[in-house]
């Protein structure tokens, strides 16, 4: 099911933080590849440098040295034009904390998107996709934590991205809605092939995956395919 | 204790754009205020002090002549303090290389020495030796308006004798502070001189010797004026008295007294509008800035500390702003009075200027402001403390928002930016309307400092083009027959010339009273108009007269009742005369008749006071020439010249005032519309980034905070104007005097003006927040927490 063609390749990444005395260094040399299609879930302690390695990927910050590569394109040396542009046309982003915007109900926090996206799919089926039709026109104060993430999973995916890159989807959340939403990146993932990497430091959910890339102090230290995976509904913590 | 003050100066540093904005707020505020009060109380303890050091008498009497010996009688009346006669002269003076008619008041000094009232302060040079004829001192102002010093000649006219006199020292009269012609409504201090002489020098020169024609008095302390006016009247009857008059009646003093009132009125009610303003900007403004540090008050509560300690560290934060506040604006505002004073001095001529700023002024001042800003802080410290810390700790939950109005009215077609602004500005209506209140205040405090301009413009316009159309007044020494008005119409380019007169009298109704005059015109005259409410030319009625609206209220009088006039000239007849209607006019108070009806009432004919001529420009040099020669000619008065005079004199007194506070009222319309947008960026900084990393670019994301910024301050524009002609409407009520009254005449321009600046601070803050969205950082705004 999953076809060997990358969509994200990193050579020697690295990031440094501050300089002088107070240099942090968050990655110390990253190989990886990310696969067109396939789930891949992040896994590493605080401070392991996974959340740096998202933003480098999605565009948010750059690396210091090495090479980041989207399809043919080359990220690391992109200007603040052309990344905002990647962002905008082929990177879904899900955050721990939603992120949404409160002075717009659900559908227009996802019109938000698709009105400035290439080929998107219409907010009412994006949040269709997500489950979330019958309440499309409640403002986020209106919506559970578990929906606000899942109207911005619905946010995400509207405007059809390469690639969704989810930052602790579950960390605000109980593990019940937690694994509702899950089921929700899942499902996105086998039905429309989108692909899908999520940190966490939960270990468990690296059993839904295709692969697990475990980070240790700014390097990937353990790469794990899984030949069988769980649905969320196994899953447990 | 000593960590949480190492936080406050990095706290201090972090907002220090914001803290000096809400500092220049306070500045502005506490600095009008200053400026005004001190300016103001500054020029009232001068004139104090001068009158006090100066002896400035409290009685004042003109008559045709007196023995000497009168003045013992005079001494001996009850309440008299001292007595102090003089000879006063007209006359006309010619001046080297100027070519305009120059007049002037010769007064006599007691030989060689100061007289007892109304003492003279030397600027320069010294006093006219005893028994000289051929000394004199010269007022300051006339000596500077023609660069004149001691040593310099002067060829004066008295009593049609051509005379060569010295200039032996400048002088300063507590008399003629305000020095100004009589009958005049402006200063000129080029065209007017006012001269003092050796008693016995002027008495030769002036057939006074041994007689007076002019008597000045001073009281005994608690001495009302009224009975010793009196006495003085009966006293001097027989000798041709024109009627004693107290300081109210004193020109100067009167004119002084005027301006100060104005002068008064506008130091009141600018500041107290521009600190007023400041105030309610302060109290909303750090308010919101407190509110921007939720999170690390409920860090600090999270940490032990208590409400008192995190209160006071907040508050701490806030006084030190205030304090730079209040220091810049007090000592600005001294420097600004103390400039104002001296520039006021030109105009006012004190010997002297006393400055003196109260010091109830500048605390009151900085309480207005500081109590303000600190209140605002409180209140918002207050609230953040009355949160659990858990809950404060947290972002924010998502705010409750609906649908806008404009859009459940079924404008659907919005995209979702414009949809976000809208509702962010219909959810908060409070704040959103405080906003908007600020910038309207901002734009209504430009209009009422900007407007007078086009007021002042409005008021010549009236006075000197619709309703005076003369080019030339000429003014007899005293009435003439109507042959000299023939005689005028036969000198080069006089085009056409009518005959006025001018009746100096009391007026009264009841027991109110005002010391004018009655004016009689031409009932078909082609020069002078009285205007109606529409500025169209009113017919005087053929009986009756018509009188100025404000002099109406003064002697509380109305169409249909009886005028009295008590003539100051002549038989010194009372005359009864209908008022038949009113009319509006912005310089001088004026009882117009017929010239015809005002004979008749006197029981004489064909004597007039003056002319007015229309005159063919090319001939006016010469023409001025001829009218000097002719010794009947007491004064020539040129409409460009009271055009130009007048337009100094709202220069110097009203424009100069406003000009000042013109520019701390752009100060504060800035700091208020940048505080504005730079508290908005503080709170949708995290909703900002978010757009960032969906892809927004910094245009779009530009165009949500700053479309909101710009459609408040649209919004706020038209409040702005209807509060600024509110203000200015009441300014004018306020700065109604005798001499002039400032029409409520709001032009395009003023509100342009406003509206520009306003928009300018707007644009200016937009490209100072713009600076700081481009620095946004998007991975710390969504970790959700500074």
């Amino acid at each position: 099911m999953v076809d060997r063609q990358p969509v994200f390749r990193t050579r020697g990444v690295t990031r440094v933080f501050g300089d002088g005395p107070a240099t942090v260094q968050a990655l110390r040399g990253v190989d990886m590849s990310l696969y067109a299609g396939e789930f891949v879930v992040l896994l590493g302690a605080s401070g392991s440098g996974k959340s740096t390695l998202l933003n480098i990927l999605g565009g948010l910050d750059t690396a210091t040295d090495g090479e980041v590569w989207y399809r043919d394109q080359n990220l690391s040396q992109a200007s603040e034009r052309v990344l905002t542009r990647f962002r905008r046309h082929h990177v879904g982003f899900v955050f721990q904390f939603y992120n949404l915007i409160p002075s717009l109900t659900a559908r227009e926090n996802v019109a938000i998107v698709t009105e400035i996206a290439d080929a998107p799919m219409t907010p009412e089926e994006a949040l269709d996709l997500v489950g979330l039709a019958p309440r499309m026109d409640h403002f986020p104060s209106q919506l559970s934590g578990g929906e606000q993430q899942r109207v911005a999973i619905a946010r995400a995916i509207a405007k059809n991205p390469a690639v969704l890159l989810c930052d602790e989807p579950t960390g605000a959340l109980d593990s019940k809605t937690g694994i509702r939403v899950l089921e929700v990146l899942q499902d996105i993932n086998q039905r429309l092939g989108t692909t899908t990497a999520v940190i966490t430091h939960n270990a468990v959910i690296a059993d839904m995956a295709d692969r697990m890339i475990r980070l240790t102090d700014g390097r990937v230290s353990e790469v794990h395919e899984n030949t069988r995976r769980l649905s969320p509904a196994e899953l447990h913590w | 204790m000593r960590t949480l003050h190492i936080k406050l100066r990095r706290n201090l540093w972090t907002l220090r754009e914001q803290g000096l904005a809400i500092a220049l707020v306070i500045a502005a505020g506490v600095a009008t205020f200053v400026m005004s009060l001190s300016t103001l109380d500054s020029l009232r303890l001068t004139q104090q002090s001068v009158y006090t050091s100066q002896h400035f008498a409290h009685l004042f009497a003109d008559l045709k002549r007196a023995p000497e010996a009168t003045a013992e009688r005079l001494a001996s009346i009850p309440g008299v303090a001292q007595v102090a006669t003089r000879v006063q002269a007209p006359v006309t003076v010619q001046v080297a290389d100027f070519p305009d008619p120059v007049t002037g008041l010769m007064i006599s000094v007691p030989d060689g020495q100061q007289p007892a009232l109304n003492r003279l302060f030397l600027r320069a040079g010294q006093w006219p030796d005893p028994g000289r004829d051929d000394q004199v001192l010269l007022a300051e102002a006339f000596a500077q308006a023609h660069g004149l010093s001691v040593g310099d000649r002067l060829s004066v006219v008295i009593n049609g004798r051509y005379q060569r006199l010295r200039i032996s020292g400048i002088a300063l009269s507590p008399e003629y502070i305000y020095q100004i012609r009589p009958g005049e409504l402006f200063p000129d201090f080029e065209r007017f001189a006012v001269m003092w002489m050796n008693r016995s020098a002027l008495g030769a020169a002036f057939g006074m010797e041994g007689a007076f024609n002019s008597v000045t008095l001073s009281l005994a302390p608690g001495q009302g004026a009224a009975s010793v006016i009196e006495q003085v009247d009966a006293l001097l009857a027989p000798w041709g008295g024109l009627g004693a008059y107290d300081r109210e009646d004193q020109i100067s003093h009167r004119y002084l007294e005027d301006e100060f009132q104005q002068l008064s009125a506008m130091a009141r009610f600018i500041p107290l509008v521009l600190i007023g303003v400041a105030a309610f900007l302060l109290n909303v403004v750090a308010a919101r800035l407190i509110r921007t540090q939720r999170e690390q008050i409920a860090v600090l509560k999270a940490f032990g500390y208590d409400r008192r300690t995190v209160a006071l560290h907040y508050l701490m934060l806030v006084m030190v702003v205030v304090l730079i506040g209040s220091v810049v604006g007090v000592l600005l505002g001294v420097w600004m009075a103390s400039g104002l004073a001296s520039l006021y001095q030109d105009f006012f001529r004190f010997p002297w200027l006393e400055f003196r700023l109260r010091p109830q002024v500048a605390v009151a001042a900085v309480l207005i402001a500081g109590g303000a800003t600190l209140l605002g802080t409180f209140t918002a410290v207050r609230a953040a403390l009355l949160l659990p810390p858990a809950e404060a700790m947290r972002p924010a939950p998502p705010a409750r928002y609906r649908r806008t109005v404009i859009e459940r009215l079924g404008l659907q077609r919005l995209s979702q930016p414009s949809r976000m602004i809208l509702r962010n500005l219909e959810r908060q209506p409070v704040k959103a309307g405080l906003s908007m209140l600020g910038i309207a205040f901002a734009v209504s405090i430009l209009m009422l400092t900007g407007f007078s301009r086009g007021a002042i413009n409005h008021m010549v316009d009236v006075q000197y083009r619709l309703a005076q159309k003369q080019d030339v007044t000429v003014t007899f020494n005293e009435p003439v027959s109507w042959r000299a008005v023939h005689e005028l119409r036969s000198l080069p380019g006089v085009q056409h010339a009518e005959a006025f007169r001018v009746v100096p009298g009391i007026l009264r109704n009841g027991h109110r009273s005002y010391r004018g005059a009655v004016q009689g015109y031409l009932p078909d005259s082609e020069l002078f108009h009285v205007l109606d409410r529409d500025l169209q030319p009113l017919a005087l009625p053929r009986e009756g007269a018509v009188i100025t609206d404000h002099l109406a209220r003064l002697l509380d009088i109305a169409p249909g009742d009886t005028l009295y006039v008590s003539v100051q000239e002549g038989h010194r007849p009372t005359l009864a005369i209908p008022v038949a209607a009113l009319v509006t006019e912005y310089i001088g108070v004026g009882v117009y008749m017929q010239l015809p009806a005002l004979e008749r009432l006197l029981r004489e004919g064909g004597s007039v006071s003056g002319a007015f001529l229309a005159v063919d420009p090319l001939y006016l040099p010469a023409l001025q020439q001829a009218l000097e020669a002719r010794p009947a000619v007491a004064a020539v008065s040129l409409r460009d010249t009271l055009i130009r005079t007048f337009r100094e004199l709202m220069e110097d007194n009203i424009l100069l005032f406003t000009l000042f506070s013109l520019f701390l009222a752009g100060t504060i319309a800035f700091a208020v519309v940048y505080n504005n947008a730079r508290i908005a960026f503080a709170e949708r900084n995290r909703e900002l980034a978010s757009l960032r990393v969906l892809g927004f670019t910094r245009a779009e994301i530009t165009f949500i905070l700053l479309g909101e910024l710009v459609l408040l301050t649209l919004l706020a524009l038209p409040l702005g104007f209807a509060l600024g002609a509110g203000l200015c409407a009441l300014m004018t009520l306020a700065l109604q005097t005798d001499l002039y009254r400032i029409p409520l005449v709001l032009t395009p321009a003023t509100y342009a003006w406003a509206a520009a600046v306003v928009l300018g601070a707007t644009l200016l803050s937009s490209l100072m927040i713009g600076r700081l969205l481009r620095r946004l950082d998007m991975v710390t705004a969504l970790k959700g927490m500074e």
